[in-house]
């Protein structure tokens, strides 16, 4: 078995497994949450490539790759079984929403999920007219996005949970046809 | 006040001589009485006519494995007296996020039949159902005799539904809420039980996250003087679990809040002699943060347990070997990986009457985790309790040969999940398929009935497994597998099978078309992101149409490909509370 490889790999994790014979190709795409259609053209062939080499090469279980609902652990423990988690820590972040005039703030603390945020954020932009296109995945008019440790502008929902509220700083929903036309470093 | 509905007597019966009945009615449905298994009464319904009334009359306890198999107006015209119903919902990989929200098994188009027809219900055991806040009110509201509530992994209720439980349910006996996906509004609820309420038994509100008052709680448990389970949740501190068990020292099971409370040498002192005073203590679970300082506060009750549950607690080797050894009696142990192989050694060694272990990954994704156990301590553990049947373990490597020896020494495995972290991992040491390992497994383990797979596994499993597991019922299989082979040599072996689950394996339409003969018989099957596609679905809902064959749309795949596929039978056809993204074909 070889070690995970270097330092940036290990940040880029993969929703997509090295299965033997198994669909990757699917496995690559499956996301549970939103996201813009541009993840595909919007990377470049070097990504892909990237990413097809990493599925290769960890088919004989080499490398260390994080899969939806993998192991599987049910998620009431995942969320209250994690060695260094603050107790009664304050994850307070901003959150933007284009087209709402207000800012608001959401506590990432409490949430255990990508689903839980969600939800979370449906219920805070309520009263804004356009609240429910959020749930409206299929035409994903809106895709969420946060600010990482680095100031760069990353998708929500591309790594584990808990690497994700450490690391967001801000959030922000935007209009999927502005998403297009920035480069999002995926 | 009590009406049980009487059938009406068919007089015409008894007057004709050439029907003589072995005994009347009446004694019949008493004997069936007695028969309390689902399966039994089952069976004890196909055996003649008049066994099929007197099982329907008799029959107060109904368990459903699958809620959209039967309708809930099936249930009540079949069984008129009803007072104990058992649900369950959602496919089991909901609790890894496989199943997206709002998929459905909502409780309350049932509740509202019930309350029509059993209006002296008593208990409600929900499993991975979902239930909103206004279903808990009208339910305490319906039924003036409930007296049971256990909700276990279910979603969609927040703490105003307990209140209206706490409030109105005036018989309530028990009242469990474990691992739910809540909305935690805070711990009000519980002071809603009123100061006249003394009937509680059970209490368990251990994953709710918000602080109740605690002087409501203690008043509760010490007017409440049949209480034998007590659980509560981490917001209880030490000094306030030794208060709650000197006000009820006769509690079965505890589960204590944090244990993390600078405590000076008299509180340590009174927490012992609380936990000494609690003579029917044979269930200790809890435990947060429990470090190696105060746990010696639980040794006086340790000789007496049975099931320790030190799942949420991150114990390091040497807290186990010291504790363990006063532990004499465990039967069911739960453990964090944290303990590592030497703390299994320990329980191989302090705990010879085992029966259940259960070690959970305290750092499931952790990429760098070098800790954690690995196959000698599960060896470890096999081979000083040889009356281990039950085992779920999470490793990150295994070996052929250890597995081997595992079963050799506790043959009698009815439960063997084992989940090697990695996806696709070999036997660390030849490199080879861990096919071997589960081989063994199905060979010697003759009673065994429920298999979790993992690690690098070819068709080869699946071969010993149809070939062996004869009385296997559930298959969990995630990244294995080289081929439809796979899985048709389950779907023609395993003659038992009722539930199979899988995800990430190449088994495609031929694969989940060999099982045509099968899928009646079973619960359910679940198969995502393997090579379905929606033709081979179609095909399978053409030829089975008392089976319901769902596909789960996800927005990425293409038409074509049925990514997430959920079979099941039903006497009700499809259900019609489908949401858009459930295809039912």
């Amino acid at each position: 078995m070889g070690t995970p490889g270097l330092g940036l790999e290990i940040t880029e994790l993969r929703l997509g497994l090295p299965c033997m014979g198994g669909k990757s190709k699917a496995a690559e795409k499956k996301r549970a949450f939103w996201e813009i259609d541009g993840e595909e053209d919007g990377s470049s062939s070097t990504t892909t490539e990237e990413k097809t080499q990493k599925v290769e090469s960890g088919g004989k279980g080499s490398g260390n790759q994080v899969v939806v609902g993998w192991p599987p652990v049910c998620s009431y423990r995942r969320k209250n079984s994690f060695n260094g988690r603050e107790k009664g820590s304050k994850t307070y972040v901003k959150v933007s929403m284009d087209g709402a005039p207000i800012l608001r703030k959401i506590d990432l603390g409490p949430f255990g999920e990508y689903s839980e945020l969600t939800r979370a954020l449906q219920k805070l932009f309520h009263s804004f007219d356009h609240s429910e296109k959020l749930k409206d995945a299929e035409n994903n008019e809106y895709v969420t996005i946060y600010e990482d440790k680095d100031g760069d502008w990353m998708l929500v929902g591309d790594v584990p949970w808990e690497m994700f509220t450490e690391s967001c700083k801000r959030l922000r929903i935007m209009k999927n046809a502005d998403a297009k036309g920035i480069g999002l470093h995926v | 006040m009590d009406p049980v509905r009487k059938r009406t007597k068919d007089l015409s019966k008894s007057v004709d001589s050439a029907h003589l009945a072995p005994f009347p009615d009446e004694v019949l449905e008493k004997v069936l009485s007695l028969v309390k298994s689902h399966k039994d009464r089952s069976s004890v319904s196909l055996v003649c006519k008049d066994w099929y009334n007197a099982d329907r009359w008799s029959r107060s306890k109904i368990f459903i494995g699958n809620c959209y198999s039967v309708s809930p107006e099936i249930v009540a015209r079949r069984f008129p007296n009803i007072r104990s119903v058992t649900l369950k919902g959602k496919p089991r990989f909901s609790d890894f996020n496989l199943v997206p929200q709002n998929w459905g098994a909502d409780i309350h188009s049932w509740l509202v039949v019930f309350a029509q027809v059993y209006p002296f219900l008593e208990e409600l055991r929900l499993k991975r159902m979902v239930v909103s806040d206004e279903s808990l009110e009208f339910l305490a509201n319906s039924f003036p005799g409930f007296k049971v509530l256990s909700l276990l992994s279910c979603d969609g209720f927040s703490t105003d539904g307990l209140k209206a439980i706490a409030t109105h349910c005036k018989n309530l006996t028990e009242l469990d809420i474990q691992e739910n996906g809540i909305d935690d509004l805070g711990g009000g609820w519980l002071s809603c039980f009123p100061e006249t309420f003394v009937s509680l038994e059970v209490l368990n509100f251990a994953s709710l996250n918000s602080d109740v008052t605690f002087d409501a709680l203690e008043r509760l448990v010490s007017r409440c003087k049949a209480l034998r389970v007590l659980k509560v949740n981490k917001h209880i501190s030490l000094e306030q679990i030794q208060k709650l068990l000197l006000r009820a020292p006769q509690l079965m099971e505890v589960g204590t809040g944090s244990f993390q409370q600078e405590l000076v040498p008299r509180q340590f002192a009174e927490l012992e002699t609380a936990f000494g005073s609690c003579k029917n203590l044979h269930t200790l679970s809890g435990l947060w943060e429990a470090s190696s300082v105060y746990l010696p506060v639980i040794y006086p009750a340790c000789a007496n347990l049975t099931y320790l549950n030190l799942s949420y607690a991150t114990l390091q080797s040497d807290e186990l070997s010291k504790l363990l050894p006063n532990c004499s009696n465990l039967r069911r142990l739960w453990v964090l990986d944290t303990v590592e192989d030497k703390g299994l050694e320990a329980v191989g060694s302090s705990c010879p009457l085992l029966e259940e272990l259960r070690v959970f990954p305290a750092d499931p994704f952790d990429q760098d985790m070098v800790h954690g156990v690995t196959e000698s301590g599960f060896v470890a553990v096999s081979s000083g309790c040889r009356k281990l049947h039950y085992v779920l373990y999470f490793c990150r490597q295994m070996t052929n040969a250890a597995v081997a020896t595992i079963v050799k020494n506790c043959p009698d495995f009815t439960h063997f999940r084992l989940c090697i972290m990695n996806p696709g991992q070999a036997d660390y040491l030849t490199n080879d398929p861990m096919d071997e390992a589960f081989g063994a497994v199905v060979k010697t383990c003759t009673k065994l009935q429920r298999l979790a797979v993992s690690g690098l596994l070819t068709d080869k499993t699946f071969e010993y497994i149809g070939k062996y597991a004869k009385n296997l019922e559930t298959l969990s299989v995630a990244f294995a597998g080289s081929s439809d082979r796979g899985m048709q040599s389950v779907m023609e072996g395993c003659p038992k099978l009722r539930k199979l689950e899988i995800r990430d394996c190449p088994f495609g339409n031929e694969a989940l078309l060999s099982g045509l003969d099968k899928y009646e018989s079973m619960r359910s099957l679940w198969m995502s992101a393997c090579n379905l596609t929606m033709n081979g679905c179609r095909q399978l809902a053409k030829n089975m149409p008392r089976l319901n064959v769902e596909v789960i749309k996800d927005e990425e795949s293409d038409d074509s490909e049925a990514d997430k596929v959920y079979v099941y039978r039903s006497v009700v056809g499809p259900r019609r509370d489908a949401p858009p993204f459930v295809l039912t074909l």
